[in-house]
């Protein structure tokens, strides 16, 4: 295990009832990259996110993060898992009850002990970063537009500072410009902070723009993984659909243009 | 500058005549976050007006860390020396940078003055309840309306879905409505027996517990049961829709809400009520007449026989007359709780409580009302 390779999922079968979601699904994710997930609606993505946080049990396989089984992992082993990684679910999942700038301090209350002063200034900090305006602070997850709800999702997500995010469909919902805006954060907070993303998408420009490698769900399993030039030489007939039917190549034909800056 | 803890973040402080010049040290990460504040917590200039953060012996550094040592930079320049850092490589040039221009000031709600504030929430507290009464009589005219439709044109009901809340309010209420009205008919009934006793008048313990189950307990008790039960859930239900957009679709749809979803539950509570009241009644007189048995020894044939003389017409029918009316009180308020939801989940749980208080709250004020009507009319 000389390699950089964060979490190992080997052999992993899930299943709900009858519904075997995954069987022999095997999956790298290597520090420091950007790994998009894509695979067609029911493949299962959602669920191997949540697989691997924990909040799916696997029938059989093993996951391995930061180098340890997740099944011998004792409570406080995976405490201190928690504190490395942070997730982004689909609308944000922020605490109703709480505001922005609280929902961003829970994490730093639960695994560290810090002064209010400094905890605000830091919510305030993860606020900006992530470019919310400073009033959306003090507001409540209530008041606010999905675009901003996922902006104070992934504020919480950094708030520990992790060296892995898993960020479930970022940009689903938002309009394209702010779907830009957010790919835009995600690279640059990756290019700053040296973060490994984990993203589910079905956003063929974000693929295109920010993914160092894409893993294809289908058949049960990872089918094949590898940088978007690789996916564009594939034979197989729905990953041949995905990325040459007309928005795969619109995105490509966005990509060969100059960048946006 | 004192190191701060053996592995951690800390500062040293190296001066001459002009120019102090900081390195900083360890892991600036938030993990460390504390260490790091109270150390830049005791920086001082000592008036001069050059300070250099050497930073090349750094180990990791995140945002938090990133922020920390932007913010110490930001002190000393408020204090007028010029300030630089040193040896900075480039992915934590990009972080500082990224930093810097994150420093905005957190906009905080102003705290207004104690009293005043409480004094504020009185005013707004009863403002909402004159709101609430207001719209909850609105609703129930619509209420009324749309039942008046239905009524002119029966083809407008949604038996299915009329049938399933009977089901669901009724029905499936029969067993702790028949458990709980058992158990309090038997409490009654030892209770009376005992005080009765004193007076040699055991006997009448028949009349208390008959009139006070068929009048005033039996229905009480049911609705009160009802309310925590199905008015609870008719807003839980109605609200989960309403924050899924679900009844916002059904306009758009052409559906109305109020017959689709209010008509349906107010209706099966109109039916259900009255059953549901007699059931707790035979079953408090079967608790009741238990005791009888046992503390008085008293045969169940002696014991419907003065059942019979102790209840006229009207003691079986002033309960009976009181259920629809609580059942179209508590349907309505459920269903009027459930379409004041808004939002997120939270609410869901605050309208359901309010639901079940404000359901109870005017089935006794609406009985106390019952109460000295029959009295006036003599029956």
């Amino acid at each position: 295990m000389t390699d950089d390779t964060i979490i190992r999922v080997r052999d992993l079968k899930t299943q709900f009832g009858d519904q075997v979601v995954h069987e022999h699904l095997d999956l790298d994710i290597h520090s420091g990259e950007v790994l998009g997930i894509v695979g067609g609606s029911g493949t299962g993505k959602s669920v191997l996110l949540r697989t691997i946080l924990g909040l799916n049990h696997a029938v059989e396989g093993s996951i391995e993060i930061f180098g340890k089984l997740r099944s011998e992992m004792t409570p406080e082993e995976e405490h201190a898992v928690e504190r490395r990684w942070g997730v982004l679910f689909q609308d944000g999942a922020l605490f109703s009850s709480l505001t922005v700038a609280q929902n961003i301090q829970v994490p730093l209350k639960e695994h560290l002990k810090l002064s209010q002063t400094l905890m605000d200034e830091i919510a305030a900090l993860k606020i900006a970063l992530v470019g919310l305006p400073a009033e959306a602070g003090p507001k409540f997850p209530s008041e606010l537009s999905g675009g901003m709800r996922k902006r104070a999702g992934l504020a919480r997500a950094l708030a520990l500072d992790p060296e892995i995010v898993f960020l479930d469909e970022p940009t689903a919902g938002l309009d394209p410009i702010g779907a830009s805006a957010f790919d835009d954060l995600i690279k640059n907070l990756q290019a700053t902070l040296g973060l490994t993303v984990f993203m589910v998408t079905h956003d063929l420009d974000s693929l295109y723009a920010i993914c160092d490698r894409i893993a294809v769900l289908a058949h049960k399993k990872v089918l094949v993984t590898g940088p978007i030039s690789e996916m564009l030489k594939q034979e197989e007939p729905w990953i041949k659909e995905y990325f040459h039917g007309p928005r795969g190549r619109a995105a490509m034909a966005a990509k060969s243009a100059p960048p946006r800056s | 500058m004192a190191r701060e803890g053996e592995a951690g973040a800390w500062l040293e402080a190296v001066q001459d005549a002009t120019t102090l010049v900081i390195k900083a040290r360890g892991d600036w990460i938030v993990r460390h976050a504390d260490a790091a504040d109270k150390a830049i917590a005791h920086l001082d200039a000592q008036g001069r007006s050059s300070v250099i953060f050497d930073l090349s012996n750094i180990g990791k550094l995140d945002t938090t860390g990133a922020w920390l040592l932007h913010k110490a930079q930001r002190f000393f320049q408020n204090q007028g020396a010029t300030s630089t850092f040193i040896g900075v490589n480039g992915p934590q040039a990009t972080l500082l940078d990224a930093v810097t221009k994150a420093d905005k000031p957190m906009e905080h709600p102003p705290h207004g003055n104690p009293v005043l504030v409480i004094v504020e929430r009185m005013g707004r507290t009863l403002e909402d309840v004159g709101h609430t009464m207001r719209d909850a009589t609105a609703f129930f005219g619509l209420v009324l309306e749309t039942l008046g439709k239905t009524i002119l044109n029966p083809r407008r009901m949604r038996l299915t879905s009329t049938v399933y809340h009977m089901e669901q309010a009724g029905l499936d209420a029969v067993p702790i409505v028949s458990l709980i009205s058992f158990l309090i008919g038997a409490v009654l009934a030892f209770q009376g027996a005992e005080q009765l006793r004193k007076f040699g008048g055991e006997v009448f313990t028949v009349n208390l517990v008959a009139i006070s189950f068929l009048r005033e307990v039996g229905i009480l008790l049911t609705a009160i049961m009802v309310a925590g039960r199905s008015g609870s859930a008719f807003t839980a239900q109605i609200g989960s829709m309403k924050v899924r957009e679900e009844v916002d679709a059904m306009r758009t749809l052409g559906l109305d809400p109020a017959e689709v979803l209010v008509l349906p539950r107010v209706i099966a509570l109109i039916v259900m009520m009255p059953i549901l009241g007699f059931i707790a009644a035979i079953m408090g007189l079967s608790g009741g007449g238990l005791v009888v048995l046992l503390q008085l020894g008293m045969s169940p044939e002696m014991y419907i026989q003065r059942l019979y003389d102790a209840l006229d017409f009207w003691d079986v029918f002033t309960g009976v007359i009181k259920a629809p009316v609580f059942g179209l009180l508590i349907a309505v308020i459920g269903c009027f709780e459930g379409m004041k939801v808004e939002g997120s989940a939270e609410s869901v749980g605050q309208r359901t409580t309010a639901s079940v208080v404000e359901g109870i709250f005017t089935v006794i004020v609406i009985d106390a009302f019952f109460s000295i009507l029959f009295i006036q009319l003599g029956l």
